[in-house]
């Protein structure tokens, strides 16, 4: 075991989260705020905020930094700021507001928080996401976000997740596009107020990091691609905001959009900001399976059909008859079965895992044998059809119109598939990076869900800090530090931009005979098997050096066609899987060095005799905070996890 | 990247105030029509009701009023509204074929593919409305020449009203003239009364074809055409008042 | 099943661009017809020509970044987005004309993508209600009568993909402009601003070169999200109500 980690890892000094406050948990958010410094509003205008990334978070900044009359830059790959991926989010956004008064509080969410993360997130930070979450709500429905509403006119709440309190907000299955929808609408208006700068289909390629008078790295700007003429522009300003989301298509399939991408935060890993946790991946179990070789992306149906529906596979291995002529006692309704408490209902890990293990045991169903049944037979019997139609009508539907199974007569068939990452740029509680002047916020971070995260708390996290945290951390850097403009011949500056036209056009000339796509998928395969819904150091070990061999693959053998200056989603895509080999690696030796089972990380070594996740809080109880290092050894900082105020308890659901 | 941006105009020249324009101006035309057919169907009761009704029309407002005074009035009215009318049918046909993208002058296309030319529920009428419009102005011309000044006057000229329209109207080409552009002012009404009523606002049906603005436009369209063709085509066919 | 497709090729927004056949000897009926354009694509670039290029992003339906005019209608057979259709939805030997958005509102960037940068600034012309962070009253001190919630939802739901513009025999942007209106207007927390928001949502719609509304009702068929038809009536008279008041 040493002897596979000693390989790959060095292990650096033991960082702390600087910013953190002490003292009451519930006075800390207030504490940190009162102690920032402010920024005089007749100098606003003076200083440039960079913020990359339009979804809920770099939508909601750039919105409120606007506001506040600040110089904002923003910038994004897609067509127009609507279209991130926020905006594809079903299910609902928790928060405290105790409409129900079903005993739900901020420190409840707090408690739901930090035992859904394992016990592996900060408890600051997640005191503060639930303190914040009553905002959010006040916030979006000022805006004009129609969420769900009783007939008595005041707003709906449904529970979800497994939670016992209703506390999730919703606009019908499209809460995620309401709210981004929202913070799209804020940051128009503060386009048109002059405040915003609005960069479309502009890509980030990398970081500019320039020291200042002391000496001190700080985050100077970023360099990006016009996405239409090709064109490499440098941006700098005072401060740079990563929003740029998650990482899940290092998959390849993944529930995540298709341009969905670490490039913005992997260039900044490779300027210095350590990677945080970045084996955390929740798999989702209730998607629609691959239907073959060339599927491009998988869908998730909501989990709330795990409410009715009944899981089960075939007791035989390989039984190919259609589902309805397998009679009742030669089907094995496998997590009733194992657990008889919870059931259908086991939390979203637990449920992909026993999938997973039903399929490599033979007895998977449909194309590959890689899905299980969810049957709503019993249901229709007991409920009517009409019933059923009214609660899941949509989502069966939306399975109709993709396998085009009808789910009425027949059960659906569905996989686990990657759906969200709890990893990221390691922040403080500020959500500053460790290189000063950096900031990021969302998925893109790592910081509020721990090793796993709640339904209905991406959405939350994203305008936490969008809306609130990053408006008033980012004034208390501005305000500390007077900074000397950089200007575009600044050595700095001058070399990051020479190495990303190096970098495109080192792409464009390899000019080999595998097209991106293929590498991506293979690439995709890699990690889903190795360290996918179970990982094991063998595993692992095998994994990174198949990606070493993929990654020289990509450099010497891709085929990329066409030229820079002209829309290229060819080179885009290129660019993009370049950084998802490099972090698909790092994933890989996070994977290996966390030799413990928790949350969204399973390793194989370390369950307990039935079978379930096994944590190590003696061992690893820390933050896994990623330095680059070099091409074949990086560098762990851990960041030590304390508990204060929940004791750490092991899960069970049996 | 190029963009098409034009000129911001106020929003009381907008296209939508256009539509405003060209639905009163039509509605405002509906109800002449509606009169107009009323007098019309007097032809049928007997020759002395219709030229009675034809002498009052001058005669309505004496002594207030000079005589034939609010004939000039309505008259009046009508061209502004025809004017008004076509004025905004044309500077919204230029400024949406442009809109909708077809370049290249002459048969310039918006589409290539030849599948689903028609659209995809569009009524057929939609698709009659500016030629439909061009068709009717050029009859209101003829109509005028022919039975209000008598300056065409097929089987004979007359200062009798019902004569003018008998004679004519023992014409099978003037019938068909007569037949043809009632078709097409009833295809103009059943995607312009809608059109109207949607415009100002007053349809709260999720598509046109549930809409009951819709209804009421097949409706008033059929009354209209129909009621229209029931004179002419007695007089040619029964010989009516003959 | 062997399909063939025209594609209108256009190299960027200068050039001049031509339907271009391509035959596809191999998929599948459980692909989707963006998956069938990446089959496409894959063998283009391995014979060493430049891919087809075309707009998608969620694939879910909900993101609006995808749609191409399939066959004369905009997202295809089906009322769906481009990436929820498959080719179940056709037959072998199918002949499928594939073209960009059309709309002089709309310029071609390339191949099958447009600009549609116009409806952002649509939006921009007022479609928001003004409210900064932080200022905002506690949520359930304001009401909603659960039927307005329910409207300004539907009217919501527009994921801007911009098929009502392609549809429309005119090239006008009504549907989605008249979406925004009616989501905003039927709020409580969107009357202070809805008489300013209609005048300067409709002169943006108007200055982006979009055509005017003729009534013809193709958007809403055409509509992935079934936005409703009546949207566009209500605009009218916040439009006119916002006149006669003066407020232009």
């Amino acid at each position: 075991m040493a002897q596979a980690i000693d390989e790959f890892i060095t292990v650096g000094d033991e960082i702390a989260d600087s910013a953190a406050p002490s003292g009451p948990i519930e006075k800390r958010w207030d504490e940190r705020k009162f102690s920032a410094k402010l920024v005089n509003p007749a100098n606003r205008r003076k200083i440039n905020v960079i913020i990359v990334g339009t979804g809920l978070a770099g939508a909601a900044a750039a919105a409120t930094m606007g506001e506040a009359g600040y110089n904002v830059k923003t910038f994004c790959y897609q067509d127009s700021p609507r279209r991130a991926h926020s905006i594809a989010a079903q299910g609902g956004i928790n928060a405290a507001k105790n409409y129900r008064n079903d005993g739900d509080s901020v420190y409840r969410l707090f408690y739901d928080t930090v035992k859904g993360g394992d016990f592996r997130s900060r408890e600051s930070n997640s005191y503060r996401l639930a303190q914040v979450s009553v905002n959010i709500i006040d916030q979006c429905v000022a805006q004009g976000v129609p969420f769900a509403r009783e007939y008595g006119g005041l707003l709906d709440n449904r529970s979800f997740g497994g939670v016992q309190v209703s506390r999730t907000f919703y606009a019908r299955g499209q809460t995620g596009q309401q709210l981004l929808i929202g913070a799209y609408q804020a940051l128009e208006r503060q386009i048109a107020a002059g405040t915003v700068e609005m960069n479309t289909r502009h890509e980030m390629l990398d970081l500019i990091v320039v020291p200042d008078s002391d000496g001190t790295e700080r985050a100077r700007g970023i360099i990006v691609r016009d996405m239409v003429s090709g064109e490499i522009e440098t941006h700098t300003a005072d401060v740079v905001v990563l929003a740029t989301g998650g990482y899940g298509n290092v998959y390849f399939l993944s529930t995540n959009a298709m341009g969905s991408n670490v490039t913005a935060t992997w260039r900044a890993h490779r300027k210095g900001a350590y990677f945080g946790n970045p084996c955390y991946t929740q798999i989702h179990p209730t998607c629609i399976p691959v239907s073959g070789e060339y599927q491009s992306k998988l869908t998730l149906m909501s989990e709330s059909l795990r409410n009715d529906g009944r899981i089960w596979v075939p007791k035989a291995q390989g039984d190919d008859r259609h589902p309805t002529d397998i009679p009742e006692d030669e089907r094995d309704y496998y997590l009733e079965r194992i657990y008889p408490s919870f059931g259908n209902l086991v939390p979203r890990d637990i449920a992909s895992r026993a999938a997973k293990y039903q399929c490599d045991d033979g007895k998977g169903v449909g194309p590959g044998g890689l899905g299980v049944y969810l049957d709503f037979a019993d249901a229709i019997a007991r409920m009517g059809r009409k019933t059923v139609e009214a609660k899941y009508g949509n989502l069966f539907d939306m399975y109709a119109r993709i396998t085009g199974e009808d789910p009425y007569s027949q059960p659906m068939r569905i996989y686990p598939a990657v759906h969200y990452v709890m990893g990221g740029l390691w922040v403080d509680y500020d959500l500053q990076s460790n290189i000063k002047g950096l900031f990021v916020g969302g998925e893109a971070n790592f910081s509020d869900q721990g090793a796993n995260r709640l339904g209905a708390s991406a959405l939350m996290q994203g305008l936490a800090d969008g809306y609130f945290v990053l408006p008033s951390t980012l004034p208390d850097y501005l305000a500390s530090h007077h900074l000397e403009p950089v200007t575009e011949d600044h050595p700095r500056v001058v070399e990051a931009r020479k190495a990303v036209e190096e970098r495109v056009e080192k792409l464009l000339s390899i000019n080999g005979s595998r097209t991106v796509d293929s590498i991506h998928k293979e690439l995709g395969h890699i990690m889903w098997e190795y360290c996918g819904m179970e990982r094991s150091e063998e595993g692992l070990v095998k994994a990174i050096g198949l990606i070493r061999d993929l990654k020289n693959e990509f450099w010497t053998n891709v085929k990329v066609t066409g030229v820079n200056e002209e829309l290229n989603q060819t080179l885009e895509r290129a660019n993009r899987v370049a950084d998802f080999i490099e972090l698909g690696e790092l994933m890989c030796i996070d994977a290996l060095n966390r030799a413990e089972s928790c949350g969204g990380h399973f390793r194989s070594e370390s369950q307990t005799e039935d079978g379930e996740a096994l944590r190590h809080d003696d061992e690893f109880a820390y933050v896994a905070a990623w330095e680059y290092g070099d091409d074949d050894k990086k560098v762990l900082h851990k960041e030590p996890l304390t508990y204060e105020y929940i004791e750490m308890k092991a899960r069970s659901y049996k | 990247m190029s963009t098409t941006q034009l000129k911001r105009v106020p929003a009381s020249r907008s296209t939508v105030a256009k539509k405003y324009a060209m639905a009163v101006s039509g509605l405002i035309m509906v109800g002449y029509l509606v009169l107009h057919m009323y007098g019309n169907l007097k032809a049928l009761q007997s020759p002395e009701a219709f030229n009675d009704y034809a002498h009052h029309l001058r005669t309505i407002g004496e002594p207030i009023l000079p005589h034939t005074g609010l004939l000039w009035i309505v008259r009046v009215v009508l061209l502004a509204a025809v004017l008004i009318h076509a004025y905004c049918a044309i500077s919204l046909w230029r400024r949406n074929k442009k809109a909708a993208g077809f370049t290249g002058g002459l048969g310039a296309k918006r589409y290539h593919s030849k599948q689903n030319r028609t659209g995809i529920q569009r009524s057929y009428a939609s698709f009659t409305m500016r030629w439909g419009g061009v068709t009717i102005a050029l009859f209101i011309v003829f109509h005028i020449l022919n039975l209000t000044t008598n300056d065409i006057h097929p089987g004979g000229a007359s200062d009798e009203p019902y004569e003018k329209l008998h004679n004519s109207f023992q014409y099978f080409w003037v019938l068909l003239s007569y037949t043809v552009a009632m078709i097409a002012v009833g295809f103009h009404l059943w995607h312009g009364f809608w059109s109207a009523l949607q415009t100002l606002g007053q349809n709260r049906s999720s598509t046109r074809i549930e809409s009951n603005a819709n209804t009421a436009a097949i409706v008033i369209a059929a009354v209209i055409t129909i009621g229209f063709l029931v004179p002419p085509f007695s007089i040619y066919f029964f010989g009516l008042g003959g | 099943m062997k399909i063939t497709v025209n594609v209108w090729r256009q190299k960027n927004a200068d050039a001049k661009g031509a339907m271009v056949t391509y035959q596809l000897d191999d998929v599948l009926e459980d692909m989707s017809f963006l998956e069938m354009l990446d089959v496409l694509n894959e063998t283009l670039t391995l014979a060493g020509e430049d891919p087809v290029a075309f707009d998608s992003d969620c694939r879910e339906g909900i993101c609006g970044s995808c749609g191409v005019v399939i066959n004369g209608i905009p997202h295809g057979p089906e009322v769906t987005t481009t990436c929820q259709l498959h080719l179940r939805s056709f037959k072998d030997g199918d002949v499928i004309d594939i073209e960009p958005w059309r709309a002089s509102g709309f310029p071609v960037v390339k191949d099958l993508v447009v600009d549609r940068g116009a409806f952002d600034r649509i939006i921009q012309a007022g479609g928001y209600i003004s409210v900064n962070t932080g200022s905002a009253p506690e949520a359930n001190n304001l009401p909603v009568p659960k039927e307005d919630a329910d409207h300004a939802f539907e009217a919501a739901t527009c994921i801007g993909c911009g098929a009502c513009v392609a549809a429309c025999p005119n090239g006008s942007a009504m549907l989605f402009t008249a979406a925004k209106i009616t989501h905003l207007g039927l709020l409580p927390q969107g009357q202070p601003e809805r008489d300013s928001r209609v005048l300067g949502m409709v002169e943006q719609h108007d200055a982006e070169g979009f055509g005017g509304c003729t009534n013809i009702g193709e958007c809403t068929t055409a509509c992935p999200k079934g936005i409703p038809l009546d949207v566009i009536s209500r605009l009218n008279r916040d439009l006119l109500g916002a006149l006669a008041a003066g407020k232009a």
